[in-house]
């Protein structure tokens, strides 16, 4: 059988959208709105010390990673959809911005 | 491959035509918007890695009118695409328990309720 890299892109790509699905939404009425409006406060010493903490690391780099690449995989479908080709541009900026935004947040979250 | 397959043109506008194209594409756009907020959650983190004055200066650029704006646009993105996840999770995987088939409803109602779950305990970490 042909070998196929479609498994290791798809399963990324449904766990992101479950992340995104359960996770990204309280994430922005906390950020959007719940932090500005004063009702939550999001603490250095809270956040840097979940942060600090390797589970948390690990949670906070799925939170963000998995529904970027998500997103990446999804984006570059829907510019299939919308005749903006199937090539190699799309490709690279969609799954290349995804990993900027993966490594950075790994990168920041080592050193924190 | 040597072969030229016959590529039929599609208008780009092709999703204007129906109403449910136009919430397929909406629906597709939502990625936009959680990429988005994933790269300000990265700057975030950035951030937070460069200590505490760092770290207030993201929470104040957040808070902002403009941040706030931004963010509102994505949390309705975020919403719609929840939904139309969840709606999706009994044809994208159908669940046999014993031989039967798990109806739909409770497919998609299991979803809401790790939504809701999940959105406790994260408001509740946070409210720490």
């Amino acid at each position: 059988m042909a070998r196929s890299n479609k498994p290791l892109l798809w399963l990324p790509f449904a766990g992101g959208g479950l992340v995104a699905a359960l996770v990204t939404p309280v994430l922005i009425l906390i950020t959007g709105v719940l932090v500005p409006l004063g009702i939550l406060h999001l603490h250095y010493e809270t956040i840097a010390a979940f942060a600090h903490n390797p589970i948390g690391k690990l949670i906070l780099f799925g939170a963000v990673a998995l529904p970027a690449w998500h997103a990446a995989h999804r984006l570059r479908m829907t510019a299939h959809d919308l005749g903006l080709g199937g090539g190699f541009t799309i490709k690279a900026a969609c799954y290349g911005a995804a990993w900027l935004l993966i490594l950075a947040a790994a990168v920041a979250l080592i050193a924190t | 491959m040597s072969r030229r397959p016959y590529m039929r043109k599609v208008e780009r506008s092709w999703w204007l035509h129906q109403p449910r194209y136009v919430l397929y594409m909406i629906r597709e756009l939502t990625s936009l918007f959680v990429g988005l907020y994933c790269a300000l959650l990265v700057v975030g983190l950035v951030r937070l890695s460069q200590g505490q004055a760092a770290w207030e200066g993201f929470v104040a650029a957040f808070s902002s009118p403009l941040g706030i704006a931004f963010q509102l646009v994505c949390l309705a993105f975020a919403i719609y695409h929840s939904v139309t996840w969840f709606a999706l999770t009994p044809k994208a995987m159908p669940l046999m328990v014993k031989g039967e088939p798990v109806p739909g409803i409770v497919i998609v109602g299991s979803h809401y309720v790790a939504w809701a779950v999940v959105s406790i305990i994260v408001l509740i970490a946070a409210g720490r």
